[in-house]
Formats: structure tokens, C-alpha cells, sequence
């Protein structure tokens, strides 16, 4: 059983949760007080243990599967009788009962949710329909669609939608069981790709089976490659992370002290009886931190100018005192489609059609882009305005007329740029992205939620501060 | 929770295994899954903190409240918020007495005083001094604690890891007795490592439709076990839109009464547009619900 943990957690490891002594530690101690047949308790004694933030349970759930799918399932010792259902015709012949006869299965342990009739159910089809061979270097997904074609999951679905959705039903009525039926489908899923899943770590052995099927962390998916679920996580993720932002910013500039603190003062000067010989002086108030981000919403940038939109819409909500502004080969102030309470896609469909980001030809112009911008709103940055620029610096051959950017820099508290592009890409082909990075205050890749996240935590540094 | 006297008052915290963690909880009306039975269970096994995380009103205070009310403890609340600092949560010294102490001795040595004037008798307990230092064991919930700064989690760490609170002026108090401690989190920021790795983790999530509609059962009298069925029904099928802000367990509860208070035995699409503000707290997400579910939108 140990050798089983650590080799678990060194995959965990492996796969990018971070795992520390302690925690390792506090998960022996909570498998000592675990009952360790039941796997649905051990999962979540390690869960508890060694997990903590959401993000990584996904990782967990996988390398948990793969390394604990050998141990029985509560209700083992029932599959043997299950072997031959009752009333099954064929059980004499060896042959166990025929396809529809394990649909039917099937289909009566999901009408009424009992999990241990469809476990074996699921057991039994696997077994029969997923014509599993050891050692046939094919994934599990394979097996997977294999075994849902031949159980036909079409037909299924239409029965059992007979089954739970009575006639004369409203619309309405309709929809909230076609949502039912959705769902236990989903449980079926589920089950027979645990049950494929433990045949082939029987067949492959654990550390196989976990390389297979390590995927990287939400935090180190690529930005500009993400894919829409993954996109959908990241999101998630964005709120609480433009919160330590709004912090930080806001936190930036702290030595100057504000009023008296009477009672504090009072309250030292018993240390010299009653005299007070060290006035305390209240804590200033933060200084309202204003953020401009300007944000490359072309073309290339799709997927993450989708994030970096978000990013925004998630800033407007810390920031009272945020613009944000989008361009392609000009650019356009789109802050008031951001205001609080506003519905995220509705603002990017508004942004797609009334905000004037396209001058001629829809290609990143990064040159006119910022010289507009300078015209435009240059006068009204301050020294308190932090710009941040998010986009790649490809600029499709034309002049980059960086000038312009030692402008901004010069009018405003810090600029930044954030560039989504690896870092050896940079200056390869049409990225300027060196003659426009010796202006600004600093230069960040940011491919990853992982280093955004960085990136929000270097803020906080107290060297942090305008080069120059 | 008010049937907490009928209970037979059970051995303080006397759970031999999860399943009678469930039961205790139940019996207050609280109604845990399995992963919530199991992560307590390991907390009071452990003795170590459980840090609660989860979307607003999937019952993370409500699992506090009925631990503190199965186990017969007081249940001593710290409520986070921004700005909150060590005199609120830890100590402070009643510097008004202090003051007069000094004043109204005038016979005694400085030394003498001055050793008096921090003694117990001048400090001043706030809620996790108060945890700490209570005879009986207590439940401790810190509540909403992403909302303090993240310089001002290390206050708490001292008291995570060895139950013990270090004044100055004092020395070290350490915890007269175990107390049960529950830290909840909206996940409105990234809490540090070092707080996260002193603590359990539970994520609550809102229940499956089942557990819902039992949920419903047990807090609103009343409540027909087919218009719970229902209501649970409805919520998942909302919280499965894309909405600012999915409705919560106590919003559904709500709902059923509102339900009750109408007297309608049967949700239809009239009823659900016109009680979907009970539901949902945002202009713009009544809207898209009702144009999903209801046909003819009543707004």
C-alpha cells in the first residue's frame, strides 16, 4: 500500500500539483484512520490531504484512477452471481446473455440509478462488446467508442428518454427531463471508461498507464493554443487572479504616512506612562491604482485576445478607475462595453460590431495602433496610469514607429507588455518586438495562466520599479 | 436548527467513522454527501483544520453551524473582511484600563505596575484568542477568508498549525483544548501555500438533483416531496446556462417557499417566470433564463 502512495503521489508530482512533506505526511495519517477497502473513501481522504485548489482535482481524478482502479469497488463480492443475471436465458451455455439482453441491463439499473446493477452491467459489456486484447497498443478511447457503438448508445437513449419522459408533457417539462436522461447517460460513460481504464492498467501497469494519460495542468496550457473546455477553466481562474492584481497595483507605493492615530498613540504612550513620546500615525489609504490595458484583438490573437478580453472584463469589475482599449491597425476605447454587470459575450459580440478597431485592411498595425493611441489619449495619461499592452508585436512588416511607445512610457507610472509568444520567438520574422520592448518598463511572456500568475506576484516586488 | 436540545447529547465528537459523522449531521438537518462526511470525519480523527471551498450558499458556514450544533460546542465566529487585523482577530490590550490603573496608583513602585498592567487581567480576547483559550472545546469558523489580505493570513498560521497564540508581553497561550476548526473560502482569490497546506481541503459544490430535492425536504416544511423534486430539477437545469451568477442552495430554498407562499403545487413555465427574481439576482440573467425556459417570457 505505500509503495502504491508515494508511487501516486510522485505522479501527481510528475504531473505539476505541488505536494509538499507535510502534506505527504498528513495523507499516511489519514489513511491510518481510513477504512481502505472502500476506494470512494480513500479517494477523498487523499483528495482532502493533498489537493487543495480545485484546478489540480482533475490531475488528481486521472492519476487516482489509474493508480487505485485495482482495488475493488465496494460491492465486488456481488459481480459473481451478477455473472448470470436472473432469468438470464444463455447463462447455462457459458455464453452470458446476449446484446440486448445487457442493453435491457443496462437501461433498467439507469432507469431506476441503481449504481451497483449498472457497475456490473457496465462489467459484463465491456467484457463482451470492447473485444479487449492485452498488449494491443491502442488507447482507451478506442475501446470506449468501440463498446458505446455496439451498445448501440443511440438506441439507448431514445428508450430510456421513453422511459422517463412521460407523454403530454409541456415544453418546459420536456426539457427538464431530456436534461435527466442526459445525465444518467453521462454516469454511463463514466462507468465504462473506469471499467476500460482498470483493465488496461492491469494489462500496462501503472506508470504506463499515468504517462498516457497526463495532461498539462490548467495553469500550463498554452494560451494561444487553447482548447474550448480548457478555455472554459481557465476563466474560472481568472476572477480571483485580476483580484491579486488589483491588490498589488493598488499596493505599489506605501511609505508616505497619513493622519494621526489617536488611539494607537494613546495606547503606546503607556509604555512611558501616559506621555506620548511616539505619535502613531494612521495607515494612508491605498492609492487608487489606474490601469490602462490596450489590448491586440487580431486575427492571430484569436484565442487570446478572447483571454485577455476576459482578462479585462474581470479587471472592470476590481478597478473603478480601468479603460481598456482594442485594436487591430487602429484603435478604439471600449471600456463602457465593460461596465459592471455586463454579460461577457454579449460585450465581445458589441466590441466585434461597433467599436472601431479596423482602419484598412484588418492586419495588426502596431505602428499606426499606438500613434493613434498617443494622439488620441495620450494627454490624458498621469503619473499614476499603469499602461499595460497585451499582444505578440507582430507588426506584418510595417514600420513600427516605436517612437511613439518612449511617449506613453514617458506620461505614464509604468509600462507593460505582455506577450503570449515564447520567448525565443520574439524578434523572429515580423515580431518588433525588441524596438518596441526597450521602452517599456518591463517585458513578460505570458503563454500560460502559470505566468500570469508570476508575473502578477513580481508586481508586488519591492524592485519593482521604473528603470531608466 | 432550533431541535438541538432534543438530541441525545452525543460523546463530544465521538465518530468512529464517517457514516456516523452523516448521521450526527443529518440529525440537525443538515444533509452531507459523502465526501463532506468523510473530510470532517478526517478533521476531528486529525485534529487539523478544514478549509471549505465552494460557489456563495452551498452551505460551507451552514456545515460549521450544524458541526457546532451536533456536538453540543459553542461555535465562536471570526468574520473576515478587508482591513482586518491582528486586535480583531487575536488580542488587544484594554489600554482605557491600563490608563486608569496607572492613574489611580500612585502608592506603588513603577515596577510593580508596570509588570501588573499586562497581565490577563488587561487583555482584551478577540474570537481566535477566545477559541484558544475556552475551557470546553469549541468550533471555530473563520469565515470569508479570502477577503483579508494575504499578509494578514499569517496571523492565522501560528493558530492552524500548533493551536497556540504568541503575545509578547505574555508569552505563548496554548490551546486549553482541541477546538474543530472550519475556514471557508468564495475563492475570490488564490489563498497562500502556506495557509492551504496547514488545512484539509473540501470543495462543496452545488448537490446533484437528488440531494437537492432532500435538502429542500428537510429545511422547508411543508414542501411536497414532487415540488422538491421539481424545484431541484429547475435548478440544475438553470445553473447549467451560462449565467453571471447560478443559483445557489439557498436560493432554491428560498424559492420553495416562495413556492409554498403562493401556493403553487406545480412549477409550469407561468409560475417559473413569474418567481424566476427569487431565484436569480441579476437583470441580465433573468433574461437569458427566461428566454431558455420560458416560451412566452414574462418579463
Amino acid at each position: 500500500m505505500l509503495g502504491v502512495v508515494t508511487g501516486f503521489i510522485d505522479e501527481l508530482r510528475q504531473a505539476g500539483v505541488p505536494v509538499s512533506m507535510v502534506e505527504t505526511i498528513d495523507a499516511m495519517g489519514a489513511l491510518e484512520v481510513t477504512e481502505l477497502g472502500d476506494r470512494a473513501a480513500l479517494r477523498e481522504a487523499l483528495r482532502a490531504t493533498l489537493v487543495k485548489n480545485l484546478r489540480h482535482e482533475r490531475a488528481f481524478d486521472t492519476a487516482f484512477d489509474v493508480y487505485f482502479s485495482m482495488l475493488p469497488s465496494l460491492k465486488d463480492d456481488g459481480d459473481s452471481e451478477l455473472e448470470s443475471p436472473p432469468g438470464g436465458p444463455g447463462g447455462a451455455g457459458g455464453s452470458g446473455p446476449d446484446q440486448d439482453d445487457l442493453a435491457n441491463l443496462i437501461l433498467r439499473a439507469l432507469a431506476e440509478l441503481d449504481d451497483d446493477a449498472l457497475r456490473a452491467a457496465v462489467r459484463q459489456a465491456v467484457d463482451r462488446l470492447a473485444g479487449m486484447e492485452p498488449g494491443r497498443p491502442v488507447g482507451g478511447t478506442y475501446y470506449m467508442y468501440r463498446t458505446m457503438r455496439r451498445l448501440d448508445m443511440a438506441a439507448l437513449e431514445a428508450q430510456l428518454a421513453d422511459l422517463l419522459v412521460a407523454d403530454g408533457l409541456s415544453e418546459f417539462e420536456r426539457r427538464l427531463a431530456l436534461e435527466d436522461v442526459q445525465a444518467r447517460l453521462e454516469l454511463l460513460k463514466e462507468e465504462i471508461e473506469e471499467e476500460i481504464r482498470r483493465r488496461l492498467v492491469a494489462d500496462r501497469g501503472r506508470e504506463a498507464m499515468a504517462r498516457t494519460l497526463r495532461r498539462p495542468l490548467v495553469e500550463d496550457v498554452d494560451l494561444m493554443h487553447a482548447s474550448s473546455s480548457d478555455m472554459a477553466e481557465i476563466e474560472d481562474a481568472i476572477g480571483p487572479l485580476t483580484r491579486k492584481l488589483a491588490a498589488r497595483l493598488a499596493r505599489r507605493r506605501k511609505k508616505r504616512v497619513g493622519r494621526l492615530d489617536f488611539r494607537r498613540t494613546v495606547r503606546r504612550s503607556l509604555a512611558t506612562g501616559g506621555v506620548p513620546v511616539e505619535p502613531q500615525f494612521k495607515h494612508p489609504r491605498p492609492s487608487r491604482p489606474e490601469v490602462w490595458l490596450l489590448c491586440d484583438i487580431s486575427g492571430s490573437m484569436a484565442t487570446f485576445s478572447r483571454f485577455t478580453l476576459q482578462f479585462t472584463h474581470a479587471m472592470a469589475t476590481h478597478f473603478s478607475r480601468l479603460r481598456s482599449f482594442a485594436f487591430v491597425d487602429t484603435v478604439d476605447e471600449v471600456t463602457e462595453f465593460f461596465g459592471p454587470g455586463v454579460d461577457f459575450g454579449s460585450a465581445v459580440s458589441r466590441i466585434a460590431s461597433e467599436a472601431e478597431v479596423v482602419w484598412l485592411d484588418g492586419h495588426s498595425d502596431y505602428g499606426n495602433s499606438l500613434e493613434k493611441f498617443f494622439e488620441r489619449y495620450g494627454r490624458q495619461l498621469t503619473s499614476k496610469t499603469t499602461v499595460i499592452i497585451t499582444g505578440d508585436a507582430r507588426n506584418n512588416y510595417r514600420p513600427s514607429r516605436d517612437g511613439v511607445l518612449k511617449d506613453v512610457a514617458r506620461a505614464s507610472r509604468a509600462l507593460i507588455w505582455l506577450n503570449p509568444e515564447p520567448h525565443a520567438y520574439w524578434d523572429t520574422g515580423d515580431s518588433a518586438m525588441f524596438q518596441y520592448g526597450r521602452h517599456c518598463t518591463s517585458v513578460h511572456e505570458v503563454r500560460t495562466l502559470r505566468q500570469l500568475e508570476q508575473f502578477v506576484e513580481e508586481l508586488a516586488l519591492p524592485t519593482y520599479t521604473r528603470s531608466s | 436548527m432550533g431541535e438541538v436540545e432534543s438530541i441525545p447529547r452525543m460523546c463530544d465528537m465521538d465518530f468512529p467513522d464517517p457514516g456516523s459523522v452523516a448521521d450526527a449531521l443529518r440529525d440537525v438537518g443538515y444533509l452531507p454527501d459523502n465526501r463532506i462526511s468523510q473530510v470532517v470525519y478526517l478533521a476531528v480523527r486529525l485534529e487539523k483544520p478544514v478549509l471549505v471551498e465552494g460557489p456563495a450558499g452551498v452551505g460551507k458556514t451552514e456545515l460549521a453551524k450544524a458541526m457546532a450544533a451536533t456536538t453540543g460546542r459553542r461555535l465562536i465566529r471570526l468574520q473576515c473582511y478587508e482591513g482586518l487585523d491582528e486586535a480583531k482577530a487575536l488580542y488587544e490590550w484594554n489600554y482605557k484600563k491600563q490608563l486608569l490603573r496607572i492613574q489611580a496608583d500612585t502608592d506603588h513602585e513603577w515596577d510593580t505596575i508596570s509588570h501588573d498592567i499586562f497581565s490577563e487581567e488587561f487583555l482584551l480576547e478577540r474570537p481566535l484568542l477566545e477559541a484558544i483559550r475556552s475551557p470546553e472545546p469549541v468550533v471555530l469558523l473563520i469565515d470569508e477568508v479570502d477577503r483579508v489580505e494575504v499578509e494578514t493570513e499569517a496571523l492565522l498560521l501560528e493558530i492552524l498549525s500548533d493551536f497556540q497564540v504568541s503575545i509578547p508581553e505574555l508569552g505563548t497561550i496554548e490551546a486549553s483544548s482541541h477546538p474543530l476548526v472550519f475556514l471557508t473560502s468564495n475563492n475570490t482569490r488564490e489563498l497562500s501555500e502556506a495557509l492551504k497546506r496547514r488545512c484539509l481541503f473540501l470543495h462543496i459544490d452545488y448537490p446533484d438533483p437528488q440531494r437537492e430535492a432532500l435538502i429542500l425536504t428537510a429545511r422547508v416544511p411543508g414542501l411536497s416531496a414532487h415540488l422538491a423534486e421539481q424545484v431541484a430539477r429547475v435548478a440544475r437545469s438553470i445553473r447549467n446556462l451560462d449565467l453571471k451568477k447560478a443559483p445557489s442552495v439557498s436560493e432554491t430554498i428560498d424559492w420553495a417557499r416562495t413556492l409554498i407562499a403562493l401556493s403553487i403545487e406545480e412549477i409550469d413555465e407561468n409560475a417559473l417566470g413569474e418567481t424566476l427574481h427569487v431565484l436569480l439576482k441579476y437583470q441580465s440573467d433573468i433574461e437569458k433564463t427566461a428566454k431558455e425556459l420560458v416560451s412566452s417570457p414574462v418579463i
